[in-house]
């Protein structure tokens, strides 16, 4: 009997959950806040649906109601990506090591 | 492009996003790991627009939309004060979720365009995994506006709880499961939207009950339901990158709820039914009776001038007086005179999980002077000054001395154990969990009652 492609999704997800876990738990506790800004980037992968969502414009240029919210879907997800990485990296700029020597 | 190429490529995309976090193990790979995770997303956003079929005009809106978006979340990234991060990233969790909601609508409303069946006939498997996407999506978007109304003080952050909550709630849970059952057997628009509502309705009810002082595991926890949002969507669009990532969220969000949950000897349940802090006022009734030492800057600075070691222990009120960077100028000083300066953060010390440790690298405090508390609460034996600048609860002996406090058995700083205590505070006011500190009225205490960044300020002047 062939197996459905549902059951290898599931595998995924529950392969990744694990991954998930032991890469969260390596995760300093200092760097939490940046963690949870990334993962909220990361999340907004979405977009990749919300994409699809707005391309099904026809030939005659009308968007329909489902192309709309797959528009407003991007933007929201957008703010998220940009905002979620920009955020992070201004972080993660700021985490400094001690200066060699006497600190000014 | 085939969509065994893209379906290929989107592991990739999934991969870098598990090297994003993997690079957070440390400050010194976290820029790369951050650079992995910009280039799983744009490879997922590029492998996507390779994969469809669009008109020009299609693909001009789609710019368009991303180009508002990314530019409103670069403004965002780039002006948000780093006090603020927690209401920000509640902010972009009620994005995720909105987006969620939409992108499940939107799959509903036009199944042909995602291989889904078509509009009212669409394959049960698809379905169930679209409206329970919806739903989780839902409540992370009315749970973290709630979440950033509290956190943002535009709505109280006293736990607001009702007769019959939890049963309602239990009720609205229930009622959520039988319409995602209905409708796989009457696909209608009526029942989907009906889902919607009351998953936003339920969003607002979970959160409301939870008080201040519980907001980093609120915060975590939306966190972990936006990513089981995305990767309910990830199934319905059988999306490899989108469930990777849900997966890795969820489970993220999870473990940080764990985290914070211990820190303050919580199960995650109480949390949840709310109801915590703020309003138990009758286990400080006979505190105008003990006298405080009361101290001044110029005490403060002669104090720790001559110590050989001082711990600094910052909290949330650190952070709300913004006085980060003259806590930074107080610390160089003690240097200066030879004094050893570190930190010491307790794991919900602020609004939200590593908070403190971000706003001290705001103030160019070098991280590796930034101990957790488990690796530093042995040395307050060994310390003659604390410094408490904004913490209280989290330094409560009250939490290993008695089993009938509302916060017995939460891990504390042991600041009590040093030769002198110094606590910046503005007053005798008692914390979030809305019990009086012992601490304040010990012989080897001084409470310097101030503004934490006036106080600071003044003593650096006295330093010099």
């Amino acid at each position: 009997m062939e197996i459905d492609p549902f059951i290898f999704r599931l595998s995924i997800f529950v392969l990744s959950i694990f991954v998930g876990y032991y890469v969260v738990w390596s995760v300093t506790p200092s760097l939490h806040t940046p963690l949870m800004s990334v993962t909220n980037a990361i999340s907004s992968v979405i977009i990749v649906g919300a994409i699809v969502a707005a391309s099904g414009l026809d030939s005659e240029n009308s968007f329909d109601l489902s192309n709309i919210l797959g528009l407003v879907a991007i933007t929201l997800a957008a703010i998220n990506i940009f905002g979620g990485f920009l955020v992070t990296q201004r972080m993660l700029k700021m985490y400094k090591k001690k200066k060699k020597g006497k600190v000014k | 492009m085939t969509s065994n190429l893209s379906a290929l490529l989107y592991l990739i995309s999934g991969i870098l996003f598990i090297l994003a976090l993997r690079g957070l193990s440390s400050p010194e790979t976290s820029r790369r790991g951050n650079f992995f995770g910009i280039s799983g997303m744009a490879i997922a956003i590029i492998v996507t627009f390779l994969s469809i079929d669009i008109l020009f005009n299609g693909l001009l809106f789609i710019i368009c939309a991303l180009i508002i978006g990314g530019f409103i979340g670069t403004i965002f990234a780039y002006k948000i004060s780093m006090t603020a991060m927690p209401q920000l990233v509640a902010g972009f969790h009620s994005l995720v979720g909105l987006a969620a909601v939409l992108v499940a609508l939107s799959a509903f409303y036009n199944p042909e365009t995602f291989d889904l069946g078509t509009v009212n006939n669409i394959k049960t498997a698809n379905l169930i995994e679209m409206s329970i996407g919806a739903s989780i999506g839902a409540i992370t978007f009315t749970g973290s506006i709630i979440a950033f109304l509290k956190l943002q003080g535009l709505m109280s952050s006293a736990p607001i709880v009702f007769k019959g909550q939890h049963f309602i709630n239990l009720l609205i849970g229930i009622g959520i499961v039988f319409l995602i059952i209905y409708l796989t057997a009457e696909q209608n628009n009526q029942i989907f939207w009906t889902l919607i509502i009351i998953s936003c309705l339920i969003g607002v009810l979970l959160i409301i009950p939870i008080g201040g002082a519980d907001m980093p595991v609120v915060i975590s926890m939306l966190n972990s339901y936006s990513g089981w949002a995305a990767a309910g969507i990830g199934f319905t669009l059988e999306n490899t990158a989108l469930i990777i990532t849900g997966a890795l969220v969820g489970s993220s969000g999870a473990i940080l709820s764990y985290i914070m949950c211990k820190g303050m000897n919580r199960s995650f349940f109480s949390v949840i039914l709310g109801g915590f802090g703020g309003t138990d006022l009758t286990l400080q009734k006979n505190k105008d009776k003990k006298p405080v030492k009361n101290g001044n800057a110029e005490d403060a600075a002669f104090l720790m001038k001559n110590a050989s070691s001082v711990i600094i222990v910052p909290g949330y009120g650190m952070a709300v007086a913004q006085a980060q960077h003259a806590l930074k100028e107080m610390a160089d000083n003690l240097k200066k005179n030879g004094v050893k300066v570190s930190y010491a953060i307790h794991p919900v010390a602020g609004r939200m999980p590593g908070h403190m440790n971000v706003l001290l690298a705001e103030a160019n405090v070098p991280y590796d002077e930034v101990f957790e508390q488990e690796n530093i609460n042995n040395e307050f034996a060994n310390t003659d000054v604390a410094f408490v600048i904004g913490a209280n609860d989290v330094t409560n002996p009250v939490a290993k001395t008695d089993p009938k406090s509302s916060i017995y058995g939460m891990p504390i700083l042991d600041v009590e154990k040093s030769k002198s205590v110094l606590f910046v505070k503005r007053s005798l006011s008692p914390g979030y969990a809305g019990i009086d500190n012992e601490l304040f009225y010990r012989d080897n205490t001084l409470m310097l009652f101030a503004d934490a960044k006036k106080m600071t300020e003044d003593i650096v002047k006295n330093l010099n």
